[in-house]
């Protein structure tokens, strides 16, 4: 048993060797081009950190198929847990540039981790991708040059959506605003504003909860004093499962519109029935008619993590349409550029042409002052069923 | 109403910092020592009722039995292994042993339990019931009645029974109980089992309305420590009184000013109220007296 053992390592060894020694290209011997992933592993908005891994995953497995970038260089993922905790981001992100030497970042869902990693990302000169986190200011931060590039919803854009929404969808005049306590909510508290202002409508109020809240009564209780016909909501799965609960235990059966902030989390499990009436913003749906791409994405996945059995299975779905197509823009730029220096990539990534997405094609991704990839034609309107699946609202 | 809705979730989750800190009570009145994680029991007690009644499907019935039978082993266990080792050699290390104890329970179940918070399904919180037009689930009112009920029967036990009395008597001259043939091990052991039962029912009745996840406790257990602090460690009563309006106080700043303000105000009262009553809300200076 232990001859057959050792003959059968001295045979691999042998072959490996021998395989080395033919294959031997600068091509085969090539370092991976590393890229870093700081995002949300664990804690409430797990899913949407697990989300997001699969796009970049099954990316980087389709492009490392087709013999990866650079003249055979594979692409390697590394991860690190930002437990939705900035400080921790920062120093997570110090650690893939400056230890791991990663050719570019990711970054997760929460904009307060993200716009504490721009800075570094811009002074370090590594491009700096976001496929979740929406604050407007990730992307719009003033530095010249920006290495922050999103592939994902803008805040300023998105609150116009809603607002109109609510407008349209529920003939809102006095929508109420419920919003989380940080960088986040605040981005939003100053798009909604003006937003509301735009389409001539007076907010209710803003009223503001923590992360660890779990009785939202009083908040909500002041905005329906003062008249709200509707609550725009913008919070994390777990925090946005308490408002439900609260509205619920009121009785006040007023139409929630929300941010996508819900879908990176057991959102309809934490928030009972009432979460199913929610409707939120995504910019892809596993739902319905997929273009080739969404077809092929969705075999992927399935190959790939058997837990996946059709669109239902597509955790925090957007993380992982999102990761897929910024993914393939950075492979592409990186590609172009001839190397994974962080300057030149940057510039790439501005010249990239038309490119046949998941989302959409981009014609294309980024311009000079323009580094979001998606604006209000790329969302759709969705809502939870009570089994937690994302589904299209009808009619829309 | 909304000062109503505020009064009745603030009671229920007082009662919870109550009974937590009747589980200090207990151990400190009998022994002198506490388990300084009380919040982990607590945690320990909703999660180990999620893996068995949510992921295993057992019974909620048998599943709540079990789980609470589990926090007495671990009871049992923490004073065993942690805290008379260090008694017995006159150390106050029980201290800074409990407190780790408590981390490491935590990241057991971090491991075990997961990273993701999870929602405690309850019969109690589906429907909302009408108090004076404030909406309410059930199990807001139920707490309130258990905490209130737990500090009631403890009382009556102590009391009137034989144990109680033999518990009374540790806490009183342990020296002398150990003379008239009382077991002051197999009390301090009781204290224990008890203190983290209490902890794990908390756990169990807070679940629902919060989320399950391994960090519940934490925050949970210093609150109830501050309750226990401010009712006097040695007052049944006061700790749980003290528990009740802690909860009231953090549940009325928030209603009024925002829960932005709710730890540093609710937390900025406990220093005054320590100043003016060094022996709790219901202590007795140097009251040695039952």
């Amino acid at each position: 048993m232990k001859t057959a053992r050792a003959w059968l390592a001295l045979t691999i060894v042998t072959v490996a060797l021998g395989a080395l020694a033919l294959g031997a290209g600068p091509a085969a011997a090539a370092d991976p081009v590393k890229i870093g992933l700081v995002a949300a592993l664990s804690g409430q908005s797990a899913a949407s950190g697990e989300a997001i891994t699969r796009g970049l995953t099954v990316a980087i497995e389709e492009i490392n198929g087709k013999g990866g970038v650079l003249g055979g260089r594979m692409l390697e993922l590394v991860r690190r847990d930002d437990e939705s905790n900035p400080s921790k981001g920062v120093t997570a992100a110090r650690e893939l540039i400056f230890k791991e030497q990663v050719a570019a970042l990711f970054g997760g869902i929460d904009s307060p981790v993200s716009l504490a990693i721009v800075p570094i990302a811009n002074a370090e000169k590594k491009p700096f991708l976001g496929v979740w986190a929406a604050a407007t200011g990730i992307t719009r931060n003033g530095a010249n040059p920006n290495y922050v590039f999103r592939v994902s919803a803008v805040d300023v854009i998105v609150d116009k959506g809603l607002i109109q929404y609510a407008a349209k969808t529920y003939g809102a005049k006095k929508p109420g605003l419920m919003l989380i306590n940080n960088p986040w909510g605040e981005s939003n508290n100053d798009g909604l504003t003006k937003a509301a202002a735009a389409q001539g409508l007076t907010l209710a109020g803003v009223e503001k909860f923590q992360t660890e809240d779990v009785d939202m009564v009083p908040q909500l209780s002041r905005l329906k004093e003062a008249g709200a016909d509707s609550i725009i909501l913008v919070a994390n799965a777990a925090p946005a499962a308490q408002v439900i609960r609260s509205l619920d235990r009121m009785g006040w059966p007023v139409p929630v519109i929300s941010h996508w902030g819900i879908s990176g989390g057991r959102f309809v499990e934490l928030g009972g029935p009432g979460a199913t009436k929610v409707h939120f913003v995504q910019t892809y749906s596993f739902f319905g008619e997929q273009n080739p791409r969404g077809k092929h994405l969705l075999e992927l996945l399935m190959k790939r993590y058997p837990a996946v059995k059709g669109p239902a299975d597509v955790i925090a779905p957007v993380g992982t349409a999102n990761a897929y197509d910024a993914m393939h823009i950075l492979a592409r730029a990186i590609q172009a550029a001839g190397t994974s220096d962080g300057p030149k990539v940057r510039e790439a990534m501005l010249k990239a042409g038309r490119y046949e997405g998941l989302i959409k094609t981009y014609d294309p991704a980024f311009t000079a002052d323009n580094h979001d990839a998606l604006n209000e034609n790329d969302y759709v309107m969705v809502r939870y069923t009570d089994k937690g699946e994302i589904v299209p609202v009808k009619g829309k | 109403m909304l000062i109503l809705s505020a009064l009745i979730t603030g009671v229920a989750t007082g009662s919870m910092y109550g009974l937590l800190a009747l589980g200090f009570h207990v151990t400190w009145a009998v022994s002198r020592t506490v388990n300084f994680a009380q919040g982990s029991s607590m945690m320990l007690g909703a999660v180990l009722l999620y893996g068995l009644a949510v992921t295993h499907h057992w019974p909620g019935a048998v599943a709540v039995v079990v789980a609470l039978g589990l926090c007495g082993v671990y009871g049992l266990a923490v004073e065993r292994c942690v805290v008379r080792p260090f008694v017995a050699r006159k150390s106050e290390a029980w201290l800074m042993a409990t407190v780790a104890v408590g981390i490491v329970l935590d990241n057991v179940a971090l491991f075990t339990f997961g990273k993701e918070p999870r929602g405690m399904p309850s019969p109690l919180t589906r429907h909302t019931v009408q108090v004076l037009g404030a909406g309410v689930y059930p199990l807001h009112l139920l707490i309130p009645a258990v905490g209130l009920g737990i500090a009631a029967a403890l009382a009556l036990v102590t009391r009137y029974t034989v144990y109680g009395k033999a518990l009374l008597a540790v806490v009183q001259n342990p020296q002398a109980a150990r003379l008239v043939g009382v077991r002051v091990e197999t009390a301090t052991s009781a204290a224990y089992l008890l203190s983290t039962v209490f902890a794990g029912v908390a756990g169990i009745l807070i679940a629902p309305l919060v989320t399950v996840s391994a960090g519940m406790g934490w925050v949970f257990g210093i609150k109830a420590f501050a309750a226990a602090i401010l009712g006097g460690l040695d007052s049944a009563w006061g700790v749980v009184v003290a528990g009740i309006l802690f909860g009231l106080t953090e549940a009325l700043i928030t209603a009024v000013l925002g829960s932005t303000y709710t730890n540093i105000l609710s937390f900025g009262v406990v220093i005054p109220a320590l100043a003016l009553m060094p022996h709790g809300l219901l202590g007795r200076a140097g009251a040695q007296r039952v």
